[in-house]
């Protein structure tokens, strides 16, 4: 670069304004290689807003109660240590320590223990510290990790002890070995100073102080993984401590309880009070958050059959995670909006039915071509087929009404969903499925009631006794008085009359006595006769008596209501695959999820290496089946090791491998030196087959001279 | 009794104050005060002083620092991470932060030495200087050359000056291969049940009478002596367990003599602290809520080691199947269990002379990645891709403890693990995915 100077020397030259990369915002990475660019803008903003709502709904925490007895505990505990009555001198004096349980989805626990110290020092003190296991390998680091988040929290808080911190902070640092003798000091100057007292006041103020001595707590995230010496080592230091600092332990265990008895020795533990607290199992927690994100009609955006399978999946079988789970639902929603135009339509009813009357004409076509629109347009008759396949403000105002439908149909769908879980999920054996996660699945992929293990349910819930009946149905007038919809409305009317029938049973069968003694008793008869025919006549006769026996009015009642739910459930819970323009709310590539989510290394390298075509792109590799002469070496190597057993001479390796790459570089097949090895070659080689033992595929093995081993089974 | 504690260099009252502070260590207070000799006297370079958990060890000798006014430097070996901190903390206590400030980062013994030299010939001791090790035995973690530059201090700072070790580990097991000066050994036996008995009666609690509360003392050492001597522990479960053995006084259903009385009361719930509180399955805290409560509440407070169950995701439980199976069966045997055609292989074929013993009386052995996926693809009842989530489910069981890995973490290519749960939480894991591990386990062939 050129200065304008004339002296020699260093120049800084700053980059200029135009060079500096321009950081994109996310909503230009959106929009990149986004379909349909004109709505994207739409689409981003709308994607924005779900998922802020998604947000907001799950940043509030379910097991609020837990924390709540937690800051209960924590408070209790710095309170009886304050006074001075005979136990609690002659008591041996204890560090207060709960025992947080908080189940195996430890990426979880972050959440919770952030919420957690908030609170704390919202409600109970300034000084709380969170440690975990990985940034405290040795005594010292965790000593460090203490005393440092114990003091910083009060420089950020306090700006009155700015001096002064500035004062101790590098003290600690200079002097680097710290001890909990200076967290002590530094304890107690802060408490005695009292912000509001005047030296005349000296003794009051001192009787405050000693009722408002803040604990300090700290926060152990993950007990398992800690050093048990280090913790052993720690707590002995404490409890050394512990009439001069208020320290309070919280222990986060994945695990079990037992589990401290496991690190910690009686020696050690008996230097601590140690309380229990459950928090939330992840399965109610993961049902919490279904129940607020996928079961709500607010919420517009829907994942199908399929792309709930893959979360539940991921999160039954592999990791417990509500907060993978989320971020599951998350890269759905971009997905959708990213890749479906229509998703415009997605969103609030007011907003969608505007954004319909500004679809574009390929917008339009696309609707047009939609798998769920094409069976409702079979469906009308020819005169409107063409209009609506050539008209595009009638297929406007089609489609306005088709998005109130959805709307509809979503409003209606949900409670009855909830319903139909409350009557079966207490039922023997679970046919319908235990969590209301299950039915839904089973609503989605299709007609439920033409389901088999509906119509085992159905029958069971015509078994039930009145009282189960009553109060299931109560519970499920319970639901529908939630939904605000006209039809559910009138459902509930009908079923309030219902349960108002049921109860007057009550009265009336008091009234009537039963009459059952009228009909005479086969069984009598059949106790008498032993012929084979006989007895086949009479139990055809017990049968048909049995069919043909009066319902009582009871049964009656039941079957009536039964058939009111069946009626509900048929008109409610059809499959979101029945409802015309279902594409524009409801994600379904469950491929693209899973690949995201659950990720193949091994098969991906795999494809890789027999197929590069699938990564390279590059056309001369476009061949199915045969090795390509001019695949990579690796990939030539591979191909080629799969033709071998399990122990692989790597001269003759080397000799098919030399031809394949000799026939690739155009060499006269009959000349002298084709298939020759030279030196390049043999480099070649040697570099492909060390990558291949470092994939994993081969071994070398003592077995064998010049031999190797292979370690995957499967041919070509 | 005070007639032992009787020393030329000391004020008589001073030391009947002391006596009076260490009943039952009357014995070894005099020794130490002769080993001591008078203030100004030298004093023998190091004293040792072993015995158990709470047998008066630390008390004994903060009594005497404190009570005789010496000077003297207390110092925790758990405490000090390095030994930077126990030099600070001895020149801090002996010569003020100024000296310690002087000590370099990262110092020493030498430092040490030669700031200790250097304030001594400023301020030269009047009286022996005491150093007070506690848990000692941590000092034999560190530098080698540190105990024994302890043990001559004396002579390293040429200054009057005393080092005494506590420790609850014999001497024997201190001494250095290279051999050292040996100190002084001392020992405190442990309190015999009749000193237990007079020194938890001195706490009497103010609102009963001195007799009352050692009748109760000696109940509750008749449950508790048999498994725990440790003062400390006891006086903890008196003060726990006293306004439960004072409740009929306050009901007035008996007096404070009727000991017989006040015994049928107190003893069973004392047998029942002893299965709970003293081994710590259920706080103290909750325990005194629990003497608040009804009885058939109180059934319903579990301890910890009642809570074993755990929740595990589905393929990590047949993960930890699959480990535990690599870990107990040996690994000829494998063909044996998952593959179809076996063929027949009689137990006692293929028994080597170190098999016969039970595996699971060995404890787990540790097995490679490869083996632990091998046996866990063919126990899977379905077909699981190989995905990077199976893979993280294995780390986050060691995580948890549930596995543990044996080779080191820089090992990349074939780690190895171990299995570290039990039969019977293998047994009920194996249960709630409907798999008989029983059948799979050589053992139990």
């Amino acid at each position: 670069m050129a200065t304008s100077s004339v002296s020699k020397g260093c120049f800084v030259f700053k980059p200029s304004a135009k060079k500096k990369k321009k950081t994109l915002s996310l909503e230009s990475y959106f929009v990149q290689g986004c379909e349909d660019a004109e709505s994207s803008e739409i689409r981003f903003r709308l994607c924005q807003e779900l998922w802020d709502e998604i947000k907001t709904d799950t940043e509030v925490r379910t097991d609020v109660h837990v924390l709540l007895y937690l800051l209960d505990f924590t408070r209790k505990c710095s309170s009886t240590r304050q006074n001075s009555d005979w136990t609690s001198q002659m008591r041996a004096s204890e560090i207060p320590t709960a025992a947080l349980m908080l189940g195996v989805n430890v990426p979880d626990h972050d959440m919770t223990f952030q919420s957690l110290s908030d609170m704390l020092k919202q409600s109970v003190s300034p000084h709380v510290a969170s440690v975990q296991a990985k940034e405290c390998g040795a005594l010292k680091h965790l000593m460090k990790k203490v005393l440092e988040r114990l003091m910083d929290t009060v420089v950020v808080v306090d700006d009155e002890d700015e001096e002064e911190n500035v004062e101790t902070s590098p003290r600690v640092h200079r002097s680097m070995h710290c001890s909990l003798g200076i967290l002590c000091d530094w304890y107690t100057a802060r408490t005695k100073k009292s912000p509001t007292g005047t030296p005349g006041k000296k003794r009051s103020s001192q009787v405050r102080d000693e009722q408002q001595q803040p604990p300090v707590v700290i926060i152990f995230k993950d007990l398992e993984a800690f050093n048990p010496r280090v913790l052993q080592d720690f707590i002995l230091i404490c409890s050394q401590y512990i009439d001069r600092l208020p320290l309070t332990f919280i222990f986060g265990i994945a695990t079990s309880p037992s589990t401290i008895q496991h690190m910690l020795p009686h020696s050690v533990s008996s230097l601590l009070c140690i309380e229990l607290f459950q928090s939330l199992s992840c399965t109610q927690h993961l049902a919490t958050v279904i129940d607020k994100l996928i079961l709500a009609s607010r919420i517009h955006f829907k994942l199908n059959g399929k792309v709930m399978q893959v979360l539940i999946g991921v999160f039954l079988y592999h990791d417990f995670s509500v907060r993978n789970f989320i971020k599951g639902l998350q890269l759905a929603l971009l997905e959708h909006f990213h890749s479906q135009p229509l998703s415009v339509l997605c969103c609030k009813k007011k907003q969608a039915l505007f954004n319909v009357t500004q679809l574009s004409k390929p917008n339009l076509d696309r609707i047009r071509q939609l798998p769920s629109f094409k069976r409702y347009v079979e469906k009308q008759e020819a005169q409107e087929q063409v209009n609506l396949m050539t008209d595009d403000s009638h297929l406007k105002e089609v489609c306005q009404q088709l998005i109130k439908d959805l709307h509809k149909y979503h409003k209606n769908y949900y409670p009855i969903l909830r319903c139909l879980h409350t009557l079966t999920s207490s039922l023997p054996r679970y046919p319908l499925g235990k969590q209301i996660r299950e039915l839904y699945l089973i609503c989605l992929a299709k007609n439920v009631w033409e389901n088999e293990d509906y119509q085992s349910a159905m029958k069971l819930v015509k078994m039930l006794a009145k009282g189960e009946m009553v109060s299931l149905l109560q519970k499920c007038v319970e639901i529908l008085q939630l939904s605000k919809s006209k039809k559910m409305k009138n459902a509930l009317v009908q079923l309030e009359e219902l349960l108002a029938k049921f109860k007057q049973l009550d009265t009336a069968t008091e009234m009537t006595p039963t009459v059952e003694a009228s009909i005479p008793s086969p069984i009598k008869n059949l106790q008498k006769k032993t012929d084979l025919f006989q007895l086949q006549k009479t139990l055809l006769e017990m049968n048909e008596s049995r069919r043909a026996k009066r319902l009582s009015p009871f049964e009656n009642l039941r079957n009536e209501a039964l058939e009111f739910i069946d009626n509900l459930v048929k008109s409610h819970l059809s499959p979101p695959e029945s409802q015309p323009l279902y594409e524009v709310c409801y994600y379904s590539s469950s491929a693209t999820v899973r690949r995201h989510l659950n990720a193949t290394p091994r098969t991906s390298i795999q494809a890789a290496l027999s197929n590069p075509y699938y990564y390279l792109q590059v056309h001369l590799l476009h061949e199915d089946g045969t090795v390509s002469n001019t695949a990579p070496d690796i990939c030539i190597a591979y191909k080629l090791h799969l033709e071998c057993g399990r122990l692989i001479n790597l001269y003759d390796w080397l000799e098919a491998y030399s031809t394949v790459v000799s026939a690739a570089e155009g060499n006269d097949q009959d000349s002298e030196n084709f298939g020759k090895v030279d030196e390049v070659k043999h480099a070649r080689f040697i570099r492909a087959v060390s990558a291949l033992e470092f994939l994993g595929f081969i071994k070398s093995t003592k077995q064998k001279t010049d031999h190797v081993a292979r370690l995957t089974w499967g041919g070509c | 009794m005070t007639a032992l504690l009787q020393h030329p260099g000391y004020d008589e009252e001073r030391l009947k104050g002391v006596a009076e502070k260490l009943p039952c260590r009357e014995v070894q207070a005099g020794m130490l005060l002769s080993l001591m000799g008078q203030p100004h006297q030298y004093s023998y370079p190091s004293i040792f002083i072993y015995g158990h958990r709470a047998s008066g060890k630390s008390h004994v000798m903060h009594v005497l620092m404190k009570e005789l006014e010496l000077s003297h430097a207390t110092v925790s070996c758990v405490e000090c991470v390095s030994i930077a901190l126990l030099f600070e903390q001895v020149l801090l206590s002996f010569f003020g932060c100024d000296a310690a400030s002087l000590l370099p980062r990262s110092p020493s013994l030498s430092d040490f030495v030669r700031v200790y030299r250097q304030q001594c010939s400023q301020s030269p001791a009047k009286q022996t200087r005491y150093i007070v090790m506690e848990k000692a035995e941590l000092l034999r973690d560190t530098d080698a050359s540190l105990l024994s530059a302890l043990l001559r201090l004396q002579e390293l700072v040429e200054d009057n000056v005393t080092v005494i070790l506590l420790s609850e580990i014999a001497w024997d097991k201190f001494r250095p291969n290279t051999g050292c000066f040996e100190p002084l050994l001392l020992h405190f036996p442990d309190y015999s049940k009749s000193e237990l008995q007079q020194i938890l009666s001195q706490n009497v609690h103010p609102s009963y009478s001195a007799g009352f509360y050692s009748a109760y003392i000696n109940i509750l050492l008749g449950v508790f002596y048999s498994v725990c001597r440790d003062l400390r522990e006891l006086r903890h479960l008196a003060a726990l367990n006293f306004s439960k053995f004072c409740e009929p006084l306050a009901e007035g259903k008996v007096k404070e003599t009727d000991t017989h009385k006040l015994w049928k009361h107190i003893e069973p719930h004392l047998k029942k602290a002893m299965q709970t509180v003293y081994l710590r399955e259920v706080s103290s805290l909750q325990w005194e809520q629990m003497q608040q409560m009804e009885e058939e509440e109180a059934g319903a407070l579990r301890g910890l080691s009642a809570h074993t169950h755990v929740e595990l995701p589905y393929y990590s439980k047949f993960l930890l199947i699959a480990a535990y199976l690599a870990s107990y069966n040996p690994a000829r045997t494998d063909k044996r269990f998952f593959l179809k055609h076996h063929g027949k292989i009689r137990k006692t074929n293929f028994l080597k002379k170190n098999e016969k013993t039970s595996n699971h009386l060995l404890g787990p052995k540790p097995f490679p990645l490869d083996r632990l996926l091998a046996i866990f693809y063919s126990v899977v009842d379905s077909r699981v891709a190989p995905t990077a989530s199976i893979f993280s489910q294995i780390s986050s069981l060691v995580t948890l403890q549930l596995l543990a890995q044996v080779s080191h973490d820089d090992q990349l290519d074939a780690p190895k693990y171990k299995c570290a749960v039990s039969l019977d939480f293998i047994c009920a894991i194996a249960r709630t995915v409907n798999f008989d591990i029983v059948k799979y386990l050589y053992d139990f062939l």
